[in-house]
């Protein structure tokens, strides 16, 4: 806070301890973000598709590459994150699940959940490919 | 604004060590931030080593103590020494708690102490506060009636009065205020989780007639809705109360009453 008088601010990040409060929070700031970087992706692909078989080779095939398939992997997790975090947010909003305990038990099972449909969903999806 | 990194003038250096501790069978390093106005140097960290033996097992103890026994211009804030004022709320091995509530067994290593988080620093320990009370006066802490007095007490019943529970313990300490990252970002319109939990307070306050009024001033972007739950101000609590749930029933009612 800007506060005019001179008076130095006191340490906030750089001493606070890094709790799982903060860090389910950040995390699902940050699927956030990285789900509109991978909606490009998808809307490269579909464009790529529309324009004409060279073009969609060339995407297919960065997509089935390694660093797509990496990107592609991300990509679904944080799908899965957001989407778990998000309905935790909404048992929140309906005002539960305020106990410390429930909290934490909660931010256990949207960890988990995004790990678990992320793996289902790959295997799945590897085995229809 | 999101700011990861302190001012330049905020940047921390390393300051003095001063052991205290000769011939002690329990010794305990204390890494504690100081600033002072009068020299126009930057804030640093001084370290004591101390006698735990020389003083009681709370954290308090060991600030008193070296405040009277090693350096007297240690500046903090302190009175009830037992956890009902609120005065000497600080950052203790990472969290905001109060020092008279904390143990000093508790903290493994060395105990590291800081003002409350991102706060404009008076001297060492002590915070400036003069923005955060400007915000609790911004909710009217008090009851608002329009209906004449009555010739008695205005009444309440068992169950009107059990919902104040969880919510009159708050002693304004701000240790949650000041672990809320929003309430860092955004403490120039955030009202953070101390001054929320107080709106709640008479909000919820079945004498107080001014319930609508009170949910207009905080139906806002800012001064409400910048929580999202990150839940640091419930850890946070040193009287074990939940700002985080105060803050959902507000929004509940914002909501219910369209």
């Amino acid at each position: 806070m800007a506060n005019g008088s001179g008076r130095p601010l006191s340490p906030h990040l750089q001493v606070y301890k890094f709790e799982w409060t903060m860090a389910l929070s950040i995390t699902h700031r940050i699927t956030g973000v990285g789900l509109a970087v991978g909606t490009l992706l998808l809307t490269w692909w579909l464009v790529a598709a529309a324009a004409g078989p060279e073009s969609f080779a060339r995407a297919q095939k960065f997509i089935g590459s390694g660093l797509g398939l990496l990107l592609m992997f991300g990509w679904t997790w944080a799908l899965f994150y957001h989407l778990a975090a998000g309905i935790r947010h909404l048992v929140w909003d309906a005002g539960y699940s305020f106990e410390l305990k429930e909290a934490e038990l909660g931010g256990k099972i949207v960890a988990g959940a995004s790990l678990g449909l992320t793996i289902l969903a790959w295997i799945i999806g590897l085995a229809v490919w | 604004m999101v700011e990861f990194n302190l001012p330049a003038n905020s940047k921390v250096g390393v300051g003095k060590t001063i052991n205290a501790a000769n011939g002690a069978k329990r010794a305990k390093s204390f890494k504690i931030y100081r600033w002072t106005p009068d020299d126009g140097q930057n804030p640093r960290v001084d370290t004591y080593i101390v006698d735990l033996d020389k003083f009681g097992p709370m954290v308090l103890d060991a600030i008193i103590y070296i405040k009277n026994n090693i350096d007297s211009t240690l500046t903090f804030r302190r009175s009830c020494r037992e956890g009902i004022c609120g005065s000497c709320a600080m950052n203790i091995d990472g969290l905001n708690t109060l020092a008279c509530l904390k143990a000093i067994e508790d903290i493994k290593g060395d105990v590291k102490i800081y003002p409350l988080p991102h706060m404009p620093v008076v001297k060492d320990l002590v915070p400036d506060l003069k923005h955060i009370y400007a915000q609790l006066a911004s909710i009217k802490p008090w009851l608002q009636t329009q209906s004449p007095a009555p010739s008695r007490e205005r009444l309440q019943s068992p169950e009107d009065r059990a919902k104040l529970d969880g919510l009159y313990e708050c002693i304004l300490c701000f240790c949650c205020s000041t672990s809320c990252p929003s309430y860092w970002w955004n403490g120039d319109r955030y009202l953070g989780p101390s001054i929320l939990l107080q709106a709640y307070r008479w909000i919820v306050d079945s004498r107080d007639e001014m319930t609508g009024e009170r949910l207009d001033n905080l139906e806002d972007p800012f001064r409400l809705y910048r929580c999202h739950t990150i839940m640091n101000c419930t850890k946070a609590c040193p009287k074990g109360l939940n700002p985080a749930k105060a803050i959902a029933e507000i929004k509940k009612l914002m909501v219910q009453r369209r």
